[in-house]
């Protein structure tokens, strides 16, 4: 227990490197570059005699070979006091403090090079902000498990960063079904389609079909593109619990283990496309928030949409749900029958409910969708009445929640029905709101910022504030340590 | 909210077409053209002083209500503690006639919490008021 902490002091007196095989790793991460190029150059060593590609080639190689040398010498983190500092750059310098407090989640990625030589690159984000803040790449792999401990330790409680390898999964794909699905989704059919057409259209009309196919090229390799990346990106998935939220890993070639802190979750979507339907799989989605910083614009939350689940049974997925909403499933109603006419494909599956905590509602004809959106994270609730709707006396009810797409609509309800349900709605995320607490983990960015406060038992000089309690992390004149967490004010 | 300054925007445009196909096609089509697009201009200022006096907004105790809309009638509650930040514009037409437009931003895009065409001390009045809501139940994400 008292391990990771004490870890997190060693390496303050000095910098640290990162490993030694990163210039090569780093090289790994211009391979499809390398692919094009070749494969440019021998198209074109048909056409002249050109040897000199490869020369290109080589030289290129060494240059970045160089390039990363350089890299890795001027690359050096250390911990200071109670942040994490890395510093790079040769010409430009840049040295990043990542406050511990801040650290949102960390991420360990490995390409496949850096798998194979057994290294990884080490993903930070901080509260506060959406992309990566501080990436360290590479470090070995059990540097990088260890240094995640250590960094998630500040943040979480204790038990949380030593029980991150030993949580319970909830849910793991298996490649056949990942197969199965998606093969079985709309980019794959329609590639499949398109080059099928184009082979019976080579048996008929050969030069029809060369045009075509060099019409079509670009257009099939990126969809080509996608299906690779949706099945080497979640390959081998699983979701295991952790304190903090679900974390997954996922990825054929490079491996990503990343976290979806539960307080973040604005929305949880459940997708069950036409064709998966037979089988009763669904995909299962949550949106993310990444930012809170007032940007200039509106816009500058950051909301990323992450697939909890890919493909999976309807009892996995109501098995992570139930986790995910910690409640009972909102009953829900179905629009008045009227509604029909305005919308006589979806009809059939439009509902939506709500209760004191989350509004569910069910939308989508082709992909049918249930999107969950907790209350407490509602930012505006909307009314729309559309010139169909009103000869109908119909209206649709939104609850947005940050992010451009993310929202639950009540789709078609009766006009006073659609009345009632703002002023319901309204005053039922006021209630959560201002009673998920100054003191319940969710509403971690609600209470005191995480951080380093005066011990209030008085037996240490600082002691760890986090989501609205105090931790067991102590620290004396810069030394940490831990020691029983008090109990909350 | 008074919004005169765009009937006086399209029988500008109006005046101005008409003036242009007079150059380029003669008296005659210059005359048609001119009475089409003003009538397509009155027709225009009538939707959007329709449009804009469905505009309007309140302030509870804990939310802004803005509805807008004739066609599609829309009414937006969005707590001020949701609030990202206010915006207050004016366009140089705006400005001609004193007014200026505010907007509530919050972290959702589609919250569309716009009152425009405000009277300039009432849009500072609004922007200070709502700042200040804004900041008293910040709520953060």
């Amino acid at each position: 227990m008292t391990d990771a902490p004490q870890k997190a002091t060693g390496p303050s007196e000095g910098w640290c490197r990162l490993h030694p095989l990163t210039p090569i790793a780093r090289i790994g991460r211009l391979v499809p570059a390398f692919v094009l190029l070749l494969l440019v150059s021998t198209v074109h060593s048909k056409a002249e005699n050109g040897t000199a590609e490869t020369d290109y080639l080589i030289a290129f190689t060494l240059i970045s070979a160089v390039y990363g040398y350089i890299h890795w010498v001027v690359t050096r983190w250390r911990f200071e006091g109670d942040t994490l500092r890395i510093e790079s750059g040769l010409l430009r310098k840049d040295s990043r403090r990542l406050p511990l407090g801040r650290i949102q989640a960390v991420d360990i990625v490995r390409p496949f090079l850096a798998r194979l030589l057994g290294v990884s690159e080490l993903r930070i984000r901080l509260a506060g902000s959406g992309g990566t803040d501080g990436k360290l790449a590479y470090l070995s792999e059990a540097q990088a498990a260890e240094l995640r401990l250590v960094l998630l330790a500040g943040h979480v409680d204790i038990t949380a960063a030593t029980s991150s390898n030993t949580g319970l999964p909830m849910a793991s794909v298996d490649t056949a079904r990942l197969l199965a699905s998606v093969f079985l989704s709309l980019v794959t059919i329609i590639v499949v389609g398109t080059v099928s057409a184009l082979i019976i259209l080579d048996q008929f009309e050969p030069r029809t079909a060369a045009g075509a196919t060099a019409f079509l090229a670009v257009y099939l390799l990126s969809a080509a593109g996608v299906i690779w990346r949706r099945l080497s990106g979640q390959y081998a998935f699983i979701a295991v619990e952790a304190p903090e939220g679900v974390r997954i890993q996922r990825g054929l070639l490079q491996t990503i283990s990343e976290t979806v802190p539960y307080g973040r979750i604005q929305a949880v979507r459940q997708v069950e496309p036409l064709l998966w339907r037979p089988f009763g799989w669904c995909r299962l989605e949550v949106d993310v928030a990444g930012a809170t910083g007032r940007n200039q614009r509106g816009e500058g939350t950051s909301v990323v949409r992450k697939a909890l689940l890919p493909v999976g049974s309807q009892q996995d997925s109501w098995h992570l749900l139930a986790r995910l909403l910690g409640g009972p499933d909102p009953e829900r109603t179905a629009p008045p029958g009227r509604a029909r006419f305005k919308a006589p494909l979806s009809f059939h599956f439009l509902s939506a409910g709500h209760d004191a905590t989350h509004a569910v509602c069910v939308t989508g004809r082709i992909n049918r969708a249930t999107t969950w959106v907790p209350l407490e994270k509602s930012q505006s609730i909307r009314r729309v009445q559309g010139p169909l709707q009103r000869p109908l006396g119909l209206a649709t009810v939104h609850v947005d929640v940050a992010g451009k797409r993310a929202r639950a609509e009540f789709r078609d309800r009766a006009i006073d029905e659609a009345d009632q349900l703002v002023a319901e709605l309204t005053a039922l995320s006021r209630a959560a709101r201002s009673g998920s607490g100054r003191e319940a983990p969710m509403a971690m960015l609600d209470a005191a910022p995480s951080g380093w406060y005066p011990d209030p038992a008085g037996r240490h000089e600082q002691r760890y504030w986090h989501e609205g309690r105090w931790t067991g992390h102590v620290a004396n004149s810069g030394r940490r340590s831990a020691d029983a967490p008090t109990p909350s004010p | 909210m008074r919004r005169a300054e765009v009937t006086v925007l399209s029988i500008l445009l109006a005046a101005l077409s008409g003036l242009l196909f007079w150059a380029a096609g003669g008296p005659w089509p210059g005359i048609i053209a001119a009475v089409v697009v003003l009538a397509l201009g009155v027709l225009f200022a009538w939707f959007l002083r329709r449009r804009f006096g469905a505009w309007r907004y309140q302030e509870r105790d804990e939310d802004l209500l803005v509805a807008r809309g004739v066609m599609v009638q829309r009414l937006s509650v969005v707590p001020y503690g949701r609030m990202q930040f206010v915006e207050v514009t004016a366009g140089p037409i705006e400005r001609l006639f004193q007014l200026s437009t505010v907007k509530l931003h919050t972290a959702a895009a589609a919250s569309d919490a716009r009152i425009p065409g405000l009277e300039r001390a009432e849009a500072a009045r609004l922007r200070d008021r709502l700042t200040e809501l804004g900041e008293s139940m910040a709520a953060g994400i």
